[in-house]
């Protein structure tokens, strides 16, 4: 492999990264709040209310059943609209994003939701306002499941990323698809696969560590 | 004095798929302050809804919950939370944070009342004494048994300075010997706090140990009140009979003879009754089952008798018993 080669293999690992930490870290700051109002809007939920959690619903339930490659495309006038073009690294963060936070907010969703409904009630017995219940209580007491579910994002969004490479989307993606697909180059094509495999375990051993060592809920008598 | 509880007329009732339940189904009661308040029932009976409805948990569909003067229910939600943090409540399974340690669970309640961190960590260090779980200040809810559990949520309780405390079920998930110490616990903090206490619990045990008061719930309706000893000696509904009686129900499916429930006080306990019974009618009689039970501070018996089959001598033997002081006798009906 030419030191050529070498130069954009690594550039395209600091665009990869690039694009699935811009879109996880913009997916969460969207992603979570939409996961917090339907944990909280949902008929258990600490204030039901169910026409919103009706039109959450449905919203969310469109955006995850519509194909990534499809919605790269589909919102292409928007991508142009917000950052100028509809191509590359930066731009591909829009649609990565889009597809992120449905997604997103049904595992924040999900996570919330096994918080044992005791602890809530026993909040609200303290006479807790709703924003404390929501951060101490459902985020704070379900954190391992959020950094679980972090970690399921981030390794989703890096699929994602690796496939807006085909339409010029930047990243290793990008490099598998012109150089070891069109090219018949398969030496670059494993390598760049073999990259992605690595930063996905790199992602989920942080996560997994992360989580083990953040739970205080199985800890032993000291 | 005015009650500090005063409970009207309430409802609370659930569509289910099988129609309209009413888990409390019109129930008036009244607590006093300083009082150690019962509310016993089986199972189902409505208890731990209408104990939510002591902190508006639970919404009431109707009636009315006045707590030290102020109606509940007229109340805005930022007064109601207000309010709610007057009524502690601790529960069956003790529903701690279990991310975060012994004292930030104890400083919970002064975070939210706005007290400054360093003021809630000394007073949250305090409660633990009183609780006598200091040396757990840093430990985390997961490393500490059952009762310790519940000393915690106790000492969370008392950092929001409360005039009442509820009690769901408190001490059903633990053993006899750490429920004997959590109940003194709450007995110490009814006297020496003057907080009053809800106790809801489903063993008379309980309710003989620590209550003053108790009300007795069945299918979601009040169908007895009365102090603590009146209600050990004179159960007047079958829902408080059976409360009082359970162990006994395999011994009554047993036998098939006539069946009485003797109860005494600590006054008469000191004169063989049933010997010398035995002795006056010259017949046998089979004691059942007996029990000593301490409400208190005061010993109070019952025992479970099986009189002879003869109608007349039996009657006789009732009659005998009814005559001693401090003695009541009844016959107990197979259901």
């Amino acid at each position: 492999m030419s030191s050529a080669m070498v130069g954009l293999i690594i550039r395209g690992i600091g665009e990869t990264l690039l694009m699935v930490l811009a879109s996880t870290a913009l997916g969460y700051v969207f992603g979570l709040p939409l996961g917090v109002a339907l944990t909280v809007t949902d008929k258990n939920g600490i204030k039901p209310n169910a026409t919103v959690y009706r039109i959450l619903d449905v919203i969310v339930n469109i955006g995850r059943s519509i194909p990534f490659i499809i919605l790269l495309i589909l919102i292409i006038p928007f991508t142009k609209m917000l950052v100028g073009k509809s191509y590359g690294t930066i731009a591909t963060i829009v649609p990565l994003t889009v597809s992120a936070i449905p997604f997103i907010g049904r595992m924040v969703e999900s996570s919330l939701k096994e918080v044992d409904h005791g602890v809530i009630e026993a909040a609200q017995s303290m006479g807790a306002p709703t924003l404390t219940i929501i951060i101490k209580v459902l985020i704070g007491e379900s954190r391992i499941s959020l950094i679980t579910g972090a970690t399921i994002a981030i390794g989703t969004i890096i699929g994602y990323s690796a496939m807006a490479g085909t339409v010029g989307g930047g990243g290793l993606g990008d490099i598998a698809i012109r150089y070891g697909y069109y090219r018949y180059e398969s030496a670059i094509m494993f390598t760049t696969v073999i990259i992605i495999v690595i930063i996905v375990q790199l992602f989920q051993y942080t996560g997994n560590t992360l989580a083990r060592k953040l739970d205080k809920r199985n800890r032993e008598i000291e | 004095m005015e009650p500090i509880i005063q409970v009207k007329n309430l409802v609370k009732s659930f569509d289910t798929d099988d129609g309209v339940l009413h888990a409390v189904n019109d129930v008036s009661f009244n607590i006093n302050k300083g009082e150690i308040f019962g509310i016993i029932g089986l199972s189902g009976a409505g208890k731990s809804t209408l104990v939510r409805c002591l902190n508006l948990l639970e919404k009431p569909s109707s009636g009315s919950v006045v707590v030290q003067g102020q109606d509940l229910m007229s109340l805005s939600e930022k007064d109601l939370r207000q309010a709610r943090r007057k009524i502690g409540m601790i529960f069956q399974h003790f529903n701690l944070l279990m991310q975060i340690s012994v004292v930030k669970n104890v400083m919970f309640p002064m975070e939210i009342a706005g007290v400054p961190k360093a003021e809630a960590k000394k007073k949250a260090l305090e409660y633990l004494k009183i609780v006598g779980l200091e040396a757990k200040a840093n430990a985390f809810p997961a490393q500490l048994s059952g009762g310790q559990k519940q000393r915690v949520a106790i000492a969370r309780v008392l950092a929001s300075n409360p005039e009442i405390l509820l009690c769901d079920e408190a001490t059903s998930a633990l053993d006899p010997e750490t429920t004997k110490s959590i109940l003194n616990l709450i007995k110490d903090i009814n006297r020496k706090y003057n907080i009053t206490v809800v106790v809801i619990t489903h063993e008379m045990s309980v309710i003989q140990e620590i209550c003053d008061q108790c009300i007795v719930l069945e299918n979601g309706k009040l169908v007895e009140q009365n102090n603590v000893e009146e209600l050990f000696r004179h159960p007047k509904t079958s829902a408080a009979k059976r409360l009082i009686f359970s162990a006994s129900k395999t011994v009554k499916e047993m036998s098939n003879g006539k069946l009485v429930r003797v109860t005494f006080s600590e006054v008469a306990a000191g004169e063989p009754i049933v010997g010398n019974m035995i002795l006056e009618f010259k017949t046998p009689v089979s004691i059942l089952q007996s029990e000593i039970t301490d409400l208190n501070g005061k010993s109070n018996g019952q025992m479970l008798l099986r009189l002879p089959d003869d109608e007349d001598k039996a009657n006789k033997m009732i009659a005998y018993l009814q005559k001693k002081a401090e003695v009541t006798v009844e016959e107990v009906v197979h259901e």
